[in-house]
């Protein structure tokens, strides 16, 4: 199965990329635009098809290097094939 | 072996907190690679700064899993004396044995500068007695801005386990915090580099009294001559 994990920062967490970024949205006449929040993907390939077994083993991955629970969440996306 | 200082790919700042604490302080000290084990004799450990498995992922993120994190974990458990340092401190972060975390500073520049810090009245090592009201350190991070829940902010606080501030907040650090200590005490802290002032070449000499604080328990039994040359 294809895993897709994406980290966010908290939304009670400050965003300074997000801040940055949101900034030179607007600059660039995104008037409109608002809470930028700047975060990642990271996608990789695993054996096993989508479980609670699998899901378990995911989370543990996600909430121990993937992601830091003090100032990230995340999700992820499973495909399977 | 006295003080262990931990070298991970990428660290930038084990030379010369090896040169502080043995050249400068007198107190035995090695550099341990991170595969290695724990030395059994190890009375204190340093982390030190750099940009461990370049800072991917996040600052400390992959350091934190390294082989001997496990020694380290338990070396704290047990009491031992850790002192993180820039990277360190991110590292002692991520893997728990500090509470909170460090993410880019809200003015998003890299910030190096001699920094003037205000001294928090901790425990009877860190205090304004053994490190006066104020302090100048460099500080070289990218990612110091220091966060932290309500609730963990709050017992941090609570506990003073705060143990230095900015003076003008460089990074945007929750309480302009700059170092931390855990809640009983053995684990500490700082994005300071007390390493890199401890000898005339450098800025300032304010390095001096931090390390031994930290080296206090240690140095209790030796003799200590300080130079500063």
């Amino acid at each position: 199965m294809k895993v897709t994990v994406f980290v966010s920062p908290k939304i009670t967490v400050l965003d300074p990329q997000g801040a940055a970024v949101e900034q030179a949205m607007k600059s660039l006449g995104y008037e409109s635009v608002e809470g930028v929040r700047v975060g990642k993907t990271i996608t990789f390939e695993m054996e096993g098809s989508d479980s609670p077994d699998s899901r378990e083993k995911l989370d543990k991955l996600c909430d121990g290097l993937l992601s830091n629970p003090v100032i990230e969440d995340f999700r992820y996306e499973i495909e399977e094939g | 072996m006295r003080v262990a200082i931990l070298q991970f790919p990428g660290s930038n700042c084990d030379w010369d907190s090896e040169h502080a604490v043995r050249d400068v302080l007198g107190v035995s000290a090695h550099r341990v690679w991170h595969k290695a084990r724990l030395p059994s004799e190890t009375e204190a450990v340093i982390v030190p700064g750099g940009f461990s498995f370049g800072d991917y992922l996040r600052c400390g993120a992959i350091a934190r899993f390294s082989p001997i994190m496990h020694d380290l974990k338990n070396f704290a458990e047990k009491g031992g004396q850790v002192l993180g340092i820039c990277n360190g401190f991110q590292i002692l972060c991520e893997s728990g044995l500090l509470p909170g975390a460090l993410i880019r500073n809200d003015c998003l520049d890299f910030r190096c500068l001699n920094q003037n810090l205000t001294v928090e009245n901790s425990n009877e090592r860190f205090n304004q007695n053994t490190l006066g009201n104020s302090l100048l350190l460099p500080i070289a991070h990218g990612e110091g801005n220091f966060r932290a829940d309500e609730s963990v902010l709050f017992s941090l606080e609570e506990n003073q386990q705060v143990l230095i501030r900015y003076d003008g907040n460089p990074n945007g650090s929750v309480n302009a915090i700059a170092g931390i200590r855990n809640s009983a005490g053995n684990v500490y802290g700082m994005m300071p580099h007390p390493e890199r002032a401890v000898g005339s070449h450098h800025p300032c000499l304010d390095g001096l009294p931090v390390l031994k604080a930290f080296l206090e328990p240690l140095l209790d039994s030796i003799p200590v001559e300080v130079t500063s040359g």
